[in-house]
């Protein structure tokens, strides 16, 4: 992707916290315009910290992080009023009414009220007869709704979502994506983080997983979904083998478990794999005793690198 | 400037009080009553002049002045702790908004809700007693300029408060031990020499003084010292609240 297309360009992006916990270590990653990134990463890889710092919630010391060509911090007014957040924590006014807070969203960031955008925003999130509800008296799924809506409020360019599907039923999910691929159409950049893989390839153009502060991966879907559309087929050595055989070579195997397993991977839709392979393998006299094939799926491939970066 | 956004904030913060409009209005009103029976009438009957103005009419400026400064300090020490306790302060960090904006917005709406109740008090107290105003002007500077330093000292505290126990002992502790002591209800004059030194250490007694002079030009202390120690004041503030905002103390981590 050219420098053209991209909207937020995060360089050399580190964070310590007060405490001296180093929460990220030099992110680099460009988001591109219009696109749906999702963001992967078990609990406190540093997905939340990330995105507060390109919101203005926690202080840039190390790095730089620009929005459409300006900088965060320097431009702060120009990028701000560009970004809609919605946080990963239920937080809201309670006592205020849903229209209430809102327009408050709306005016904070620096727009004019309209009483029938947001009406429109409220009736697209379902959230149109419960307007004039103080959001204390609202479900947990409802309340996560009216703080999309007051993301939207301001008619944002860029759109963060901070695990936005945390406690939220499978109906409601789907009324959420629907809700983010309408986005999407109107040219709307959106940043999410998640936990469930599914939801990501659901959704994603695009995958980062980040671990321990480290952005491990940046990658096309597609081609992620590609390696997720390869079987490995596992074969029970009866005994171990001392390295791979030459003539094995060509084919992507590997050993493991105390050199008694041989992995081979091969592409779902390869019809030959498998029967040439075994075929080798009585050639070469090498004797098995079981056979067993699966699928990697995209958890596979996120704790398989998240592993292979600790160790 | 953003003005959307501090009308946004200043809107947000008054429509607590119109929440709670009920209590805002009446319970200034009971209080002013209740000093004017307790101190009016009980006290008032033995003091019944300083300076050549009756006691109940003597303690009016004082009384507005002591809810100016504690409701100034608790609706804006609330006002900005409360987001920062529910986490909705999110929100105003991640706005296209700067510090100067958040703290009118904020400080604005606080200040007004305490003039609005001193103004309360005013009315009630006139149904009480004759009360005259000498010098219009420099009572409403006086009242401003008060309610805006008290409200800014509010949202300093409500910036450092990082629980409810810290955010209920400044008012409680310094406030109104300090209002009390500041001459509300008494000429300073009236204690002996030593006290009256050590009084003049309480930044309060200016205001009282100052604010009293403007009703009936009479003054513990030179009008132009008291008005000199409020700015005083409002610059300290300032000058903390700049420092707050600069290094993001207790708001950005
Ligand atoms: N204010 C803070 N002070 C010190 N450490 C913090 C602070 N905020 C977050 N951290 C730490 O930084 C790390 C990253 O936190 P962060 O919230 O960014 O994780 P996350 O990826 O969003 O996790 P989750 O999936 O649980 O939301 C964690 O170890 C967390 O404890
Ligand atoms: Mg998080």
């Amino acid at each position: 992707m050219s420098i053209m297309d991209s909207i937020i360009q995060i360089k050399n992006l580190s964070k310590t916290y007060a405490d001296g916990f180093q929460a990220l270590n030099s992110i680099n990653l460009d988001i591109n315009k219009g696109e749906i990134f999702a963001l992967l990463g078990p609990n406190g890889a540093g997905k939340t910290t990330l995105i507060n710092m390109i919101c203005g919630i926690v202080n840039i010391q190390d790095g730089m992080v620009s929005v459409d060509g300006h900088d965060v911090v320097r431009d702060y007014r120009k990028t701000r009023s560009m970004i809609g957040l919605v946080p990963q924590e239920l937080t809201s006014e309670t006592f205020e009414t849903v229209w209430g807070t809102v327009s408050f969203s709306r005016g904070l960031f620096g727009k004019k009220q309209d009483t029938l955008y947001v009406e429109k925003i409220l009736k697209a999130l379902s959230l149109w007869e419960k307007k004039d509800n103080t959001i204390l008296t609202l479900s947990g799924g409802m309340k996560r709704r009216v703080l999309i809506a007051k993301a939207l409020a301001h008619e944002p360019k860029i759109i963060f979502l901070d695990e936005p599907t945390a406690g939220v039923d499978v109906e409601l999910r789907q009324d959420m994506w629907e809700v983010v691929r309408q986005l999407k159409e109107e040219g709307v950049t959106i940043i999410l983080t998640t936990h469930y893989i599914e939801e990501a390839e659901q959704i994603a153009d695009r995958v980062g997983v980040i671990n321990h502060g480290e952005l491990i991966l940046v990658q096309e879907k597609n081609s992620l979904m590609l390696e997720l559309g390869q079987k490995h087929l596992q074969i029970n050595l009866v005994n171990p083998l001392k390295v791979i055989p030459a003539s094995l070579m060509d084919f992507r195997v590997e050993l493991s478990a105390c050199n008694k397993i041989l992995i081979y991977t091969y592409d779902k839709n390869d019809d030959f794999g498998v029967s040439s392979i075994l075929e080798l393998l009585s050639s070469l006299g090498i004797a098995y005793h079981d056979l067993d094939t699966k699928e990697s799926s995209l958890e596979e491939i996120f704790v398989d690198l998240v592993n292979r970066k600790l160790t | 400037m953003n003005y959307p956004a501090i009308k946004a904030i200043y809107i947000f913060e008054m429509s607590r009080m119109r929440r709670t409009l009920f209590q805002s209005i009446v319970s200034p009103v009971i209080s002013t009553t209740l000093y004017f029976v307790v101190f009016g009438a009980a006290i008032g009957s033995r003091i019944t002049e300083i300076d050549g103005v009756s006691y109940g009419s003597f303690i009016v400026p004082g009384l507005i002045m002591l809810s100016i400064l504690t409701e100034s300090v608790s609706n804006a020490s609330f006002g900005i702790y409360f987001p920062k306790f529910s986490g909705s302060i999110y929100e105003v960090l991640s706005a296209p908004i700067s510090y100067i904006e958040i703290t009118i917005g904020y400080v604005g709406a606080a200040a007004s809700k305490s003039i609005i109740v001193g103004s309360i008090i005013l009315l009630t107290a006139n149904l009480f007693v004759p009360i005259q105003i000498a010098h219009p002007i420099w009572m409403i500077t006086f009242l401003i300029l008060t309610a805006i330093s008290f409200s800014l000292l509010g949202f300093i505290l409500g910036i450092w408060a990082d629980n409810w126990e810290k955010l209920a002992i400044a008012p409680t502790l310094i406030i109104t031990p300090l209002a009390f002591l500041g001459g509300s209800f008494y000429s300073i004059t009236m204690l002996p020499p030593f006290w009256q030194k050590i009084t003049l250490l309480n930044p309060v007694v200016y205001l009282i003084s100052g604010f009293r002079w403007s009703f009936y030009e009479n003054a513990d202390v030179s009008v132009y010292v008291s008005v000199g120690m409020i700015g005083l004041f409002l610059l300290i503030c300032l000058m903390l609240v700049w420092f707050i905002f600069k290094t993001g103390y207790r708001l950005r981590v």
